[in-house]
């Protein structure tokens, strides 16, 4: 007699992968329902790390925000530091000294370089490769290390004012620089030999997670992600700013769409990244870093302030809770090319010393929307292969 | 390249309602334009218009967002939701701001011609109030459920309500 068995194969259900899991890079929710191990349908839930971030601009005034925008995407602070006075700069209409823009930009290219180690190395950590990870972090460190020497944090570094950087790069600096610089391409090519061609690797990430070129553009895909699709737009060449017109760099762009073409294309900015770096370090200008006290931005240096009366009179009207910075009114918006995409800051301003609206267009929130699309019809374990590609941060996510 | 968008714009939009204003003024940065809608029932042909029109072709949506005017000196509407469009093809950027006022707090969604609106326009919804007709998935994002006011109105203080108080918390033996 035949053995007849009753299962559920054929009924569909719902797996919580909450916001409690490893491979969550931080606190997001998704709610994925499976027949199997195919997904066939995905809703994700956000708002853990909620913290109303823009709330908060209209109660903290254009130099305390910095440290707000620290804590958006921790893995490239300073990027974002930069992005939020690069839009306030303009709002108040002046123009920072060639000796900010160039150490700005080797900040942000530093960013960039610290944050596709963690993206790709992640990555890597989640399909299971842990010695690519191992690796990215312990050059993260030597970032740190020459973030902490420059302004003394390693994270969170809130390294931008208004008008200018909180304090100049110290003697022995770009030495250091340049040594990271001759150490970093060994690791890369330690990273590229342990994933590029490997197997089981390009198994997990091939064909995986596909956007194509006009849904990249309908989707309000930017940076690596809509790169990795085709889409050549690139903020530090299409929009120059800060100094990057005096530098020779490529944007590598890629047509497979999946999660390998994201990880090339990281990799390859990473190499990009370096060649500026090493550009603006052999052609750093000379002068002052803040742009002048006359414009009445920057705070003074101390000694001024305890030694002259024009120092002491700006400090005050800077400090002081019922003066502050007296910007036009009007609106303002200004987007860099952080590592995750297009991050842009849309200050209103009431002529007051706080924004009266500071919107922050987050990269990592618009890119994520598409992540139940990508998703569908992929199996379970493609679900961690397709966020780590992602590079979703949730902190830039929720705000 | 400026100036050629703003001529355009005027040609195009020289029926009343569709003002035409300037983002700031600043030198060193490019100049952006800004439509402003008074009409926003005409919203979705704008929109249709601006990415399909072979003048225009502004085929990518940035952002989405909303701004509260209520404190704001001499401002006329007090709900405004903002949309940022660029364009590949011609390298510039347009703004479009739709003037509601306080009370009909409703727009036409855009996901239809940008399916990337998704998710902003929720956050506008469940920060300012502001409902999209037509969107696919009219609910909260950012707060938790349960949550009723809408946060980023100027109304609202910045230590909130009591939510934080309030918080219903669930024991091991009711969950």
């Amino acid at each position: 007699m035949a053995v007849q068995i009753e299962d559920n194969l054929g009924e569909i259900w719902t797996l919580n992968f909450g916001p409690q899991h490893p491979a969550t890079h931080t606190t997001f929710r998704l709610v994925l329902q499976l027949d199997g191990e195919r997904v066939v349908g995905c809703v994700p839930h956000i708002g853990f790390l909620h913290s109303g971030f823009e709330k908060q601009a209209e109660d903290l005034d254009y130099n305390q925000y910095v440290v707000i925008t620290d804590r958006m995407n921790y893995v490239s602070p300073m990027a974002n530091n930069f992005a939020w006075h690069h839009a306030v700069e303009q709002l108040f209409g002046i123009e920072i000294t060639p000796r900010c823009k160039t150490i700005r930009v080797i900040m942000a290219e530093l960013s960039r370089i610290s944050d596709h180690l963690l993206s790709v190395g992640a990555a890597a950590l989640d399909v299971g490769a842990f010695t690519a990870f191992l690796y990215g972090f312990n050059e993260r460190e030597m970032i740190y290390d020459l973030f902490e020497i420059a302004c003394g944090h390693r994270f969170t570094n809130s390294y931008s004012r208004v008008g200018g950087l909180s304090q100049d790069l110290p003697d022995g600096w770009t030495a250091k620089a340049r040594e990271f610089c001759r150490h970093l391409p060994r690791v890369l090519d330690d990273v590229e030999k342990l994933l590029t061609c490997n197997r089981i690797f390009i198994d997990r990430t091939r064909r995986i997670g596909v956007i194509n070129h006009d849904d990249a553009i309908a989707w309000s895909l930017t940076g690596p992600i809509a790169r990795a699709s085709g889409v050549r737009r690139d903020l530090r060449k299409d929009e120059p700013y800060f100094s990057y017109t005096d530098f020779d760099f490529k944007v590598p762009i890629a047509t497979g769409g999946d999660c390998y073409a994201r990880y090339l294309i990281r990799l390859e900015e990473m190499r990009q990244s370096l060649r500026i770096i090493e550009q603006a370090l052999a052609d750093l200008p000379g002068g002052p870093v803040n742009v002048h006290p006359e414009t009445k931005l920057p705070l003074p240096e101390k000694s001024d302030v305890y030694g002259s009366i024009e120092g002491l009179i700006h400090h005050f009207e800077l400090i002081m809770t019922n003066r502050g910075f007296t910007p036009p009114i009007g609106e303002v918006y200004a987007a860099n090319e952080v590592p995750n995409g297009e991050l842009g800051f849309y200050i209103v301003s009431d002529g007051s010393a706080r924004a009266y609206r500071a919107r922050c267009r987050p990269p990592s929130f618009i890119n994520y929307q598409t992540f139940p699309k990508l998703i569908v019809g992929h199996q379970i374990s493609d679900v961690v292969a397709v966020l780590g590609s992602l590079n979703v941060i949730a902190a830039e996510l929720d705000r | 390249m400026d100036t050629e968008l703003r001529a355009i714009l005027e040609e195009e939009f020289s029926r009343t309602g569709w003002r035409i204003g300037m983002l700031l003024e600043h030198p060193g940065s490019p100049r952006q334009w800004c439509v402003e809608l008074h009409e926003t029932d005409k919203l979705l042909t704008l929109m249709q218009l601006l990415r399909d029109h072979d003048r225009f072709r502004f085929n990518q949506l940035i952002d989405v967002t909303a701004i509260d005017y209520l404190y704001f000196p001499e401002a006329e509407h007090r709900f405004v939701v903002v949309y940022s469009l660029l364009s590949h093809r011609d390298n510039r950027r347009l703004w479009i701001k739709a003037m509601l006022g306080s009370k009909r707090l409703k727009v036409s969604s855009v996901c239809s011609i940008w399916p990337g609106a998704e998710w902003p326009e929720r956050e506008v919804y469940d920060m300012f109030g502001i409902q999209f007709v037509g969107h696919p998935d009219h609910r909260r994002i950012l707060t938790p459920e349960g949550f009723v006011h809408y946060p980023l109105r100027k109304d609202y203080p910045v230590t909130g309500l009591g939510e934080r108080e309030s918080f219903p918390v669930i024991g091991r033996q009711d969950a």
